[in-house]
């Protein structure tokens, strides 16, 4: 990694302190957060499939590669064709390329995290060809040239006023109104236009069935429809990860992700299509199998579970520092608990901004009880928190090994291991306490541990410790 | 093969050593053990069915076979709608005579720009989900290619009672075979198109059919 992020803890307060931003946010988070619960609240199997979801995606992670041969060969044998690219640049030229092979400048995509992770918008750009969202909330961040800010509504740190006044300037619609139905019309008529002229559609993939070669996409506008039925070719990027053994999954995954995701029974349409069906939609089809750093994730034990995310977002929308701080501050396409540890290991730790991640939790835990398919984000987030020390440890510069926070733990641990020192270290703090301690609570403590004692009060040292009372208590 | 897909398997390989060699598939247990068959019949199964699908802003009707053609009549007149796509198979003496249908056949294809200033659809379906309230298309009689529910503003479906399952289970597993033996595209259709893009509510009416009504025939 050259260029170096910002990391999380730099870019927060900034956010933090935009009033406007927070309030769109926890207005969001806590409707659909309600919604989820009640959806989810009304099925009495929801932990059954919770768990199968969960073993599911363990049983692909653990044969991926027969998983990935398996689909590929289904692909081809329904008439598509299939691509492996083992990076960014390697998936952006493949795709450019076929694009070129159509002779348009201009293509219609589906809502892709995975196209936005790949940066392919700029890279078909370089080739002079406009990619154009025609997902509400990513046309709304790209006519804003803005960037997502959430899994599944990129565009929710937006409210209808602004809304409103992006699509009066860029959509040249002077009387528009911010009322939600008049913005969905706007983009429905710049939009139809072009679905109907779209030579080339790209979408990305919420599942990919390894015995049968269907693609699925799940969404809610008809955008998802109109990309993949419309023009005659179909370029589909797809992460390794997101095969599903067989046909049969779905009842576990569909029933799994709407409910997570948008709160709903099930969300307004689903397609699935399986390589090229004559007379019906592309007669020419393309799938892009993406590596990109997964199989980094799936190296590491603890973290190879990460892997299992169906990208429902209901992580982001219960997380106490997300619904604070917002998508931006991760500076990643994947933000939230789920991007606080996809993204250190999609990039590697030695990148800053991706290893200030894993430290954007309060380790609350809500992550992990809504996961429809139980990643135990916590403990991934902890297991990487023990990457980054010892990533530190042996690459750190003589700055990072002097840094008071590191030599403060260096020597609780050497305390701690041995007894005599322990209650040495004990003494020598009653003595030193002495002058912080007021009304019997140490309310400000100095220099660096000020931080610590700004937002709560410490106990002082008793006068006599439990090591002590117990020595004395036959005497 | 080529070098990238080869590289990629060998990536998974080496980050998958501690996965004993001889570990099958199987040998991840997965338990089935959530709902996969209902217990709804009959007049429960069609009441929770007409009950969910309305809940997403979708005008559910039940009817009686004799009285289709007189229906399908009074909503497209609801909405207007007289220049219909008719989907090959579909019955014809099911529709009304003041329809104007276009037939949409795989020897001559109503055009994208056609189909776009259609009133609308009438189309039947594979399945339903009472569960969901979820219409699934499977491409086959009467219901045509992916376009045809997609393009024009309003879609009528027709639903037999017996077509409707209860849980997401049956949905899947009942069209099955039309994917696993004729790799037939499935789509899942519950409630008109819809957003939820601004500030997180539900807004019916984007791309797809900003209209949807549905028929629930019994008899």
């Amino acid at each position: 990694m050259s260029r170096q992020t910002p990391t999380f803890q730099e870019t927060a307060d900034a956010y933090l302190n935009n009033t406007q931003l927070r309030e769109n946010l926890g207005h969001a988070t806590h409707t659909i957060r309600d919604k989820r619960a009640d959806i989810v609240g009304e099925m009495p199997d929801w932990e059954h499939l919770r768990e199968a979801g969960n073993k599911l995606k363990k049983r692909v992670m653990r044969h991926l590669d027969s998983y990935l041969l398996q689909l590929e060969a289904s692909v081809q044998e329904a008439g598509g064709h299939v691509h492996w690219a083992r990076d960014a640049e390697e998936a952006n030229d493949i795709i450019t390329g076929l694009v070129k092979q159509q002779q348009v400048d201009e293509v219609v995509k589906v809502k892709s995290i995975t196209t936005d992770e790949i940066k392919l918008n700029e890279a078909l750009k370089k080739e002079g060809i406009q990619a154009l969202e025609t997902d509400l909330a990513e046309l709304i961040v790209q006519l804003a040239e803005d960037e997502p800010s959430h899994i599944l509504v990129p565009a929710i740190h937006k409210n209808r006023k602004e809304i409103r006044d992006l699509f009066r300037e860029k959509l040249n619609n002077k009387e528009l109104t911010d009322r939600p139905e008049d913005l969905a019309e706007a983009a429905r008529l710049y939009l139809r236009k072009k679905f109907l002229s779209a030579k080339v559609g790209i979408s990305g993939a919420n599942f990919g069935v390894a015995d049968t070669g269907t693609i699925a996409v799940v969404e809610s506008e008809g955008n998802g429809r109109m990309c993949t039925t419309l023009p005659e070719t179909l370029i589909t990027v797809m992460g390794i990860e997101k095969l599903i053994p067989t046909w049969q999954d779905f009842e576990v995954f569909m029933q799994l992700l709407p409910r997570s995701s948008t709160a709903e029974r099930m969300n307004p349409y689903n397609s699935f299509w399986t390589g090229v069906t004559p007379g019906d939609g592309p007669q020419e089809f393309h799938l892009v199998l993406l590596d990109n750093g997964r199989t980094n994730v799936l190296a590491d034990e603890v973290g190879r579970q990460t892997l299992n995310c169906i990208r429902c977002s209901a992580c982001l929308n219960v997380c106490p520092v997300y619904e604070r701080t917002g998508g931006h501050a991760y500076h990643s396409v994947y933000p939230g608990p789920i991007g606080a540890i996809l993204t250190p290991q999609l990039k590697g730790i030695e990148d800053d901004g991706a290893a200030s991640l894993p430290y954007a939790s309060s380790l609350c835990g809500a992550c992990y009880e809504v996961c429809p398919v139980k990643i135990d984000i916590p403990k991934v987030l902890v297991h990487l928190r023990g990457k980054i020390v010892d990533e530190k440890k042996r690459n750190g510069s003589l700055k990072a090994k002097l840094d008071p926070e590191h030599v403060g733990l260096k020597l609780m641990a050497q305390a701690f291991k041995n007894s005599k020192r322990y209650e040495r270290a004990q003494k020598l703090a009653q003595t030193g306490q002495n002058i912080f301690v007021k009304d019997g609570k140490i309310s400000s403590l100095p220099g660096y541990l000020s931080g610590w004692s700004a937002m709560r009060d410490l106990k002082p040292i008793p006068k006599e410790t439990f090591r002590e009372w117990w020595r004395n208590r036959n005497e | 093969m080529s070098k990238a897909k080869d590289e990629i398997l060998h990536r998974i390989q080496s980050a998958l050593k501690e996965v004993p060699a001889d570990e099958k598939r199987e040998d991840v247990a997965v338990n089935r053990e959530y709902i996969q068959k209902g217990n709804l019949s009959g007049e429960e199964l069609v009441t929770l069915f007409v009950e969910r699908s309305g809940e997403y802003q979708a005008t559910v009707k039940r009817i009686k076979k004799e009285e289709l053609k007189d229906e399908i009549s009074k909503a497209c007149d609801r909405h207007k709608a007289i220049k219909m796509v008719i989907p090959a198979g579909f019955k014809t003496d099911w529709l009304p005579d003041l329809l104007e249908p276009q037939f949409d056949d795989s020897g001559a294809p109503l055009s994208h720009d056609e189909l776009d200033q259609l009133d609308g659809v009438i189309s039947t379906c594979a399945l339903a989900v009472a569960q969901t309230g979820t219409i699934i298309l499977d491409a086959g009689a009467g219901q045509g290619r992916r376009v045809l529910s997609l393009l024009p503003d309003y879609h009528l479906c027709i639903v037999r009672e017996d077509q409707i399952v209860e849980t997401v289970p049956e949905g899947f597993a009942g069209v099955s075979d039309q994917v696993k033996k004729e790799g037939r595209p499935i789509t899942f259709i519950s409630g008109p198109s819809a957003t939820s893009d601004i500030e997180l509510n539900r807004v019916e009416g984007v791309h797809g059919p900003r209209k949807l009504d549905i028929l629930v025939v019994g008899g």
